[in-house]
Order: C-alpha cells, then structure tokens, then sequence
C-alpha cells in the first residue's frame, strides 16, 4: 500500500467529523443494501458502492451504509431499505446508481420520500 | 454474475459469515493464461459431510429457502472457462476456495470492478473480519491488508466514506497496471 501517508490526513479530517456526529446521535439515518447471491446478481455492489460515494461527496456525517442478506423478495433486488429517524423504513426495489443519486438527493437529504422507486408503487402495479 | 469480482464479492460472504478473523483474497495470473482465484479464511471450516454437498445447488445454511447458488454458479463458470473449482476445508480451521479458469477461453467471465468488491467487503464488515488481497500477473503484483490500515487510522472506522473513497482510489490505482493490458 503506497498510499498509506495520505491515510493519516484523511484520518484527521474523519476525526474532527466524527466528533460532531456524537452530539447528534439521534439523527442517524441508515441505508441498509442487500448482498446475497440475488442482490449481487443484480447489481447490488454499484448500488452500494454509490451510496457510499454520495455520502462522501455531500459529507453526510450521519449516514451509514451496511449490507444485509436474501430476505426472500430475489425479483425485486437490488434492493435497500432506508431508516430515518423516528419514521418506518422505506423499502427501494430494483435501485441502479442513477436512482440512488435521487434518492439521496430528495429523501436523505431533503426527507421526500421516492415514491415511485417504492416497494408499494411497484408491487401495486 | 457478471464477471468474476462479484463471484468473489459473493463468495467471500461465506467466509465472512464463517466467524473469519482474516480472509485472504488473492487473484494470480500466470504466463499460460491460466486465472486463479483463492478465497481463504480461517472461520469455522466445514465437516466433511456439509463439504461433500456444499456444490450442491440444493444446500445452503439460510433459512429463507432451500437453494444456495453462490458456489454453483462461480463452478459452473469455472468449468465453462476450462477451469474448476475445488473446496478444503478443515472444522477449526477454516476453509480454502480455488477457483481456476483459461482466460484464452471464450466463456471465461472478465474480472470486473475487484477494487469495487474489496471496498464492498471491508465497508460492509468495518469490525471484523480483516481483508488481504493479493493480485499477481506477468505485468506486476501488488498486496492490500486491512490490518496496516486499520492500525494506521487508530480506531477511526473503515467504514467511513472518505476512507471508503480513499481505499477504492488507491485499490483500483493498483490493480490496474496489474490486470490492465490482460484480456480479462
């Protein structure tokens, strides 16, 4: 690993956030992915993987990105769930990394849900 | 799947899940062509009965249903690249995938985004367990391990974005020259 030096700047840049998210626990907001065989198939790891480059990019202290297995919907995955505080997860089907940059934008970020990449919407059809 | 790094992205699962304290990824290329893929951990290992239907495509440890594809599906692909796949594994002692193909076969899958995967793994399992990644061609090699990280940043978790970011930058900086020019 050449790059080990520029670990400690970024260490001490994470530090200083870090510390601010511990005042505002109850503000966490979670994004959990599904990683099974079916998720990864599907296209779970892009997903994934835009998630975390979102946070990143829009420095989302309080949120966190985790994975999950099969919960027995295959056809439906990729698939995430997001917990804001204090409201039910919603649960997003079929996502693509161009979802997921809408779904940050207007239900992360600005607490609209996307109704339209929903569970419900799509299973009503 | 699409390629072979979501092959390893899936199987490395089960060794995650198999109670690993490190799991060692390493993908070889030698001069004839010939891929290999190694995923070992040292979990909890399998008995010798679970071992001999784990290719199955009927056995599995979830509960939801009673069909597991990851290890048929990456054998299947192994054997269509003129390759296969061979479990070890010792109870204790954890267990040893290999997962070898002919890259000059027309059905060999090409190795997608493994920087993707290994950021994917680590980020998904920030405590535990540690990661290496070991990448060897005729054009280079190069070894990633989550232990020099994980000591460098002093408790700050692995799963944060920017040292997410940081990790997938500097992974695919380095596969690359490695895997780069290969038909792959």
């Amino acid at each position: 690993m050449k790059s080990l030096a520029e670990l400690e700047a970024i260490r001490q840049k994470t530090l200083s956030r870090i510390n601010l998210r511990k005042e505002d626990e109850n503000e966490a907001i979670r994004v959990v992915v599904g990683m099974a065989t079916c998720g990864i198939a599907a296209g779970a790891r892009p997903v994934m993987l835009a998630f975390m480059d979102e946070a990143s990019k829009r420095s989302l202290n309080h949120v966190t990105v985790s994975q999950t297995g099969c919960i027995g919907m295959c056809r439906l995955e990729p698939m995430v769930d997001v917990y804001l505080p204090g409201q039910e997860k919603v649960t997003y089907v079929h996502m693509t990394p161009e979802k997921v940059a809408r779904v940050v934008a207007e239900h992360i970020v600005n607490g609209r849900v996307v109704e339209e990449y929903t569970i419900g919407a799509t299973e009503d059809k | 799947m699409r390629d072979l790094s979501l092959h390893i992205l899936d199987l490395a699962q089960n060794s995650v899940r198999a109670e690993a304290k490190v799991v060692s990824l390493s993908v070889l290329l030698d001069e004839n062509g010939i891929l290999s893929i190694i995923i070992e951990d040292d979990g909890k290992g399998m008995s010798e009965e679970l071992l001999a239907r784990v290719q199955s495509p009927f056995a599995t440890t979830r509960t939801t249903r009673k069909v597991g594809l990851g290890i048929p599906m990456m054998a299947e692909n192994c054997r269509l690249a003129e390759g296969n796949l061979s479990i070890e594994s010792t109870l204790g002692k954890g267990t040893r995938l290999i997962a070898t193909m002919n890259t000059a076969s027309i059905d060999c899958l090409p190795l997608g985004d493994l920087a993707g995967t290994v950021t994917t793994l680590v980020s998904a399992n920030p405590e535990a367990p540690d990661f290496t990644l070991h990448c060897q061609s005729p054009q280079g090699e190069m070894t990633f391990d989550t232990r020099e990280i994980r000591a460098a940043l002093q408790g700050v978790s692995l799963a944060e974005p920017e040292i997410t970011a940081w990790m997938i930058e500097s992974l695919r900086e380095e596969i690359q020259p490695i895997f780069g020019g290969v038909t792959l």
